[in-house]
This record gives C-alpha cells, structure tokens and sequence, in this order.
C-alpha cells in the first residue's frame, strides 16, 4: 500500500495537462489519500470500519481501471504508448473479478462489523469525513470528465471533449475546502471538537493566510485573484502544520529546550501528518506561483542576440550541427548572463533519419525556486534560429510537495502498526534482546 | 562560498521530448491584447489530427492553420464566443475543450456539485441523528473546572 501510494506520488511526473492517462493515476491517488486518512479513524476510533473497507476495494479497483485506461486505448491521450486491445480485455476482466468480489464480500460480510464509536459532525472524525466526501467527490469528478467523452459517444453519438477548462472549474473548488479543514482537522479533538478553540489555536497562521495576498499584491499589483487566493491556502497549508506543531510542543508556555524536546519525541503519526500536510502547502504554493508568474517568450535570433526573460539575459551563440551515433543534432549555445556566475545551456533538436522523427532535447537550469527552460525551435532559413524560453518560478516545488506529501504518508503508515511510542522501561529490554540474538 | 553554493544548486539538465510547442513567431499579432485573447483561445480548441493536445501545444499543421485562422478572426473584430461558434460549426463539438453547458453536457457540468451537496446533506443528516441518540451529555461546568485541575496537576 506504501509503495503503491509512493509510486503513484512520485510517477506524477510532468506538468499537469487533465489528460486521462494522467487522472488515471491520479484518481487512485485521491481514493489512496482519502483511505489513509479513514484507516486512521478506523484504527485511532474504531468507527468508520465499514467505510474504510469499501474505500479499500474501490481505490484498489480504481487503480486496476487506471491501468486499464493506460493500456488498452479506449481514451485517446498525449502519453498513447504500449497499447495493446487484447491485454484491455484481460485487465477489464480481471477489473469486473476483483471489484465484483471484493463488493460481494463486502456484503456479506460488512454487517458483522459493529458500526462504530459516536462522533459529533465537529471532531476530528467529522474534519476526516469532511476528507473522505471532498477527496471521493473530487475523485468522482475526474472520472466523470475523463470518461464522460465516452458515455456521450455511445448514447448521443456526440464528439465532443472534456478538457482542463472543465477540470479547472470543477475539481479545483471542491478540493478547495479541502485545504482550509486540513489544517483545522488535526488541532480538533477526537469525538467532539471545538472550532472557535481550535481557531484560537491557529491564530497565527490564520493572520499570515490573510496577510500574504496582500503582500503579494504589493510587490504585483496586477495578480490575478484566483493565484491570491491559492496562495492565502498555500500560506495557511504550511503555517498551520507549523502552529500546530509548535503549540504541540508548547514552544509558547514552556523553556525552548524542553519544547524541542518535545517536538523531537511526538509521535510518528504526527510527523507523518505534519510532513504530508506540510508538503500538500508546498505543492500548491508552487502550482499556483507557477501557473500565475510563469513567463514565455517565442523569438526568432541570429547568433549574437540577446532575448530578456524574468530579468535574465539569455545571449545566443549559434548553433552546431553534428551527426552523433544514430541521429543528427542541431545544438544551440545560450549563454545566460546574470549578476551570479553566468551559465551556458544547449538546447537541441535530434532528429533520427531512420525513424524519421524528431525530438527537441530542452535544456533546464533549476536552483530550486525557478526553472529556466529553453527549446529551439526551427530555423528561418536566414540564419536565425526559434528559440522558446519559459521561466517557471517555484515549478520545483510542486515535486518537493509531492516527495514530502508521499514521505509523510509512508511515515504516519509505518508508525502506525508499531507501538506508538515504547514506554521507558521497555527500550533496555528491546535492547538486550537484539543483543542476545547476536550470536558474537 | 554563497556564489559557489549558488552553482552547486544550479544543475542543468536535458530532457527529451517530442517536440510540443507550437506558436510560431510568425503568427504572432502586433497587439499584445489580442495576442493574449488568441492564446487562451487556442488553448480551448483541441487539435484534431493530434493526440489529446490545444492547438496552443501542437506543431501540427492543421493547428497552425487554426492558429491564423483564430488570429484573423481576431484582427477582424470578432468576440471570442463568435471564434469558438465558427470552429465548432466547422469541425463539431469535439473541437471545444471546454465543454459548453448544453444537454449533452447537463449531466457532466451537473453532476459534481450535486453529488457533493447530496452527499454531504446525507453525511450532515445522518451523523446528526447518530450523535443525538448515542453522544454522552457534555461536562457540566463543574466537571468542566475539576478536568482543569486535574490536568494542570499532572504537568
């Protein structure tokens, strides 16, 4: 389940383009993620029990019909490789098997399991429910666009196309709350919660959320509100974990020593949601600077121009041309002068007389806070050369979110069958075992 | 020290694609205006000959011929509505990648609001006859004030 959670975090690669081999291995993602959260309450609370089983059987059979709509072609997509209509049949049988059995055990067996400890809809429970309808409804939203082309082909008769406008306006707001209870949902008692309490405590991130639009907006004035607003929930995501985290450890009542202290031996599940929620802020921070503050520039340059991008000045050298092993090679020289030490990039374009394709080879240059991404284009026949340069600030950090999103998962999992915390008196002995066990 | 941590962070790498981007410098219009309104059109107009891609992102040439052709349309003072009627008219609904809101698409645009109301007026109604029936009553005040002691005892 870890590794499954993990590889589909990490394989989230690439920009975002809503394309159904992409909301293939996203929708599971979200059932994945809605799972670990009701896993908790099931275990932590011993309720939700039923539910929790169900969302098991439908994530694992989510990502059965993921692979599905990866491998058998029924939805054209960008990333159509490995397509192969006989292995189709095999995975939607073996898709019908494993969802049909698993919901016929569920059956038959889900009303032998007792229903569950009371919780008031405001409690930690609530705010995991809360969860669990935002993820599954998000989840539901991406499967009706990415299958909603097919439905309508086969009872109108109808082409038509769900492309990201659709999802932009759909998927975005549901999962927006999301974002808000997520970090009121751990500061929030189990059973029965108090929200103005709860509130109270998360103060200073509350002040910061509301404050950064308004920074933001100074340094730009013309910044769209959709980007404010991601960041205000960017800015509330981070600080959030990072208040709760601090008043956890009592960093405003106690000496700092014995506050790390504690922060250093709260339990793994806590690092593990403070990690993965942490991470989620990152995410979007960098999903939301990136869409909004992204520049692009599209210029045809003779060798020796200079085109400016985002403050930096990018100086053409010319182009090389050489026939390496298997294919022919048009590498460009860019010279990006800047007050730090300037650095030269070569873009390129390949192309393979045998195959006779063609593929552009970009040249990246990251320091963790922006990309600068550089294609070349054609040339003009007059010695100039097209060339694409995109500037992606924070684009780095969608993949830091998701990296510590995924750790945070894997941590709170692996804490979770072990012992929360060994009392004292048991590390000595646990000590003393391991060396017994040791035959030197 | 900085400069060189600076470089150390700094990497450049290559990646392969094929090749995606489209615009060409010569399509481009002189007004930045109208230039922005064609490109947030073409990213709503889905290249046919292509894989799932805008005509915004593919190099194909029925999408550069889309691109002039939206281009004109623009410099001849249509509304953007008016581009997006003309292409669909031409090459069908499959074009739009924004889905209009029309009875093929009620179900799609609906659904997801839906969905989310019901289940969550089911969630809210359910879990509110479960806590009336089964919740404790809460700590009376004094309850309240010995819990208080207790606990700052302890620490």
């Amino acid at each position: 389940m870890g590794s499954w959670w993990a590889y589909y975090v990490l394989g989230w690669g690439g920009w975002w383009y809503w394309d159904p081999v992409e909301n293939a291995s996203f929708m599971p993602w979200l059932l994945g993620t809605a799972l670990l959260h009701s896993a908790a309450v099931a275990e932590k609370r011993e309720t939700l029990q039923r539910w929790t089983v169900l969302l098991a059987i439908l994530t694992f059979g989510m990502s059965l019909i993921g692979t599905f709509l990866v491998r058998s072609g029924v939805l054209t997509s960008v990333h159509s490789f490995a397509v192969d209509p006989t292995r189709g049949v095999f995975i939607l049988l073996l898709i019908a098997l494993v969802i049909g059995g698993g919901l016929l055990l569920y059956a038959l067996r889900a009303p032998g399991l007792e229903a569950g400890n009371p919780f008031a809809p405001v409690s930690r429970e609530g705010a995991l429910v809360l969860n669990n309808l935002l993820l599954c409804s998000g989840m539901a939203t991406v499967f009706l666009g990415t299958f909603y082309p097919l439905f309508a082909e086969v009872w109108s008769g109808v082409k038509l196309s769900v492309g990201p406008q659709f999802f932009n306006a759909t998927f975005v707001p549901i999962l927006a709350p999301g974002i808000v209870a997520m970090v009121i949902g751990p500061v929030l008692a189990w059973r029965r919660g108090n929200l103005m309490a709860a509130l109270r405590r998360l103060i200073p991130a509350i002040v910061v959320a509301l404050l950064a639009p308004f920074a933001v907006l100074i340094f730009n004035p013309g910044a769209p509100p959709a980007a404010l607003t991601g960041i205000a929930l960017a800015a509330w995501a981070m600080l959030g974990v990072l208040t709760d985290l601090a008043d956890r450890s009592g960093f405003a009542k106690l000496p700092l020593r014995v506050a790390f202290r504690r922060l250093a031996h709260l339990p793994r599940g806590t690092w593990g949601y403070a990690i993965a929620h942490f991470g989620v802020g990152v995410l979007i921070a960098g999903a939301v600077v990136s869409t909004a503050w992204r520049s692009e520039r599209v210029e045809t340059l003779h060798p020796g121009d200079t085109l400016e991008i985002a403050g930096q000045t990018l100086r053409f050298v010319g182009v090389t041309e050489e026939d390496v092993a298997n294919y022919h090679a048009q590498r460009a020289q860019i010279v990006v002068e800047r007050r730090e030490a300037p650095l030269t990039l070569y873009p390129e374009r390949r192309s393979y007389p045998v195959a006779r394709s063609q593929t552009t080879n970009t040249a990246i240059a990251t320091n963790g806070f922006a990309d600068l991404y550089l294609a070349l284009g054609d040339p003009d026949g007059g010695g100039g050369w097209v060339l694409r340069a995109y500037y992606n600030p924070l684009v780095p950090w969608i993949w830091f979110g998701a990296i510590l999103a995924a750790l945070g998962g894997l941590i709170s999992l692996s804490g979770r069958r072990l012992p929360a915390r060994l009392p004292a008196a048991a590390r000595p002995a646990a000590v003393l075992r391991a060396g017994s066990a040791d035959p030197g | 020290m900085t400069r060189r941590l600076i470089l150390a962070a700094m990497m450049s790498i290559v990646l392969a694609v094929p090749s995606v981007w489209a615009v060409e410098p010569s399509e481009r219009l002189a007004d930045p205006a109208l230039e922005l309104r064609a490109r947030t059109l073409s990213k709503e107009l889905r290249c046919l000959v292509c894989q799932n891609q805008s005509i915004d992102d593919s190099n194909a040439d029925l999408a550069h011929d889309l691109r002039v052709l939206l281009r004109q349309r623009l410099v001849a003072g249509d509304t953007d509505q008016q581009i997006l009627d003309y292409v669909a008219a031409r090459y069908g609904m499959f074009v739009l990648l924004d889905p209009p809101f029309a009875p093929v698409t009620y179900l799609l645009w609906l659904t997801p609001p839906l969905l989310l109301l019901g289940a969550g007026a089911l969630l809210i109604m359910r879990s509110s006859r479960r806590s009336s029936e089964q919740m404790p009553p809460s700590l009376t005040e004094n309850e309240k004030a010995r819990a208080a002691t207790l606990l700052s005892d302890s620490r």
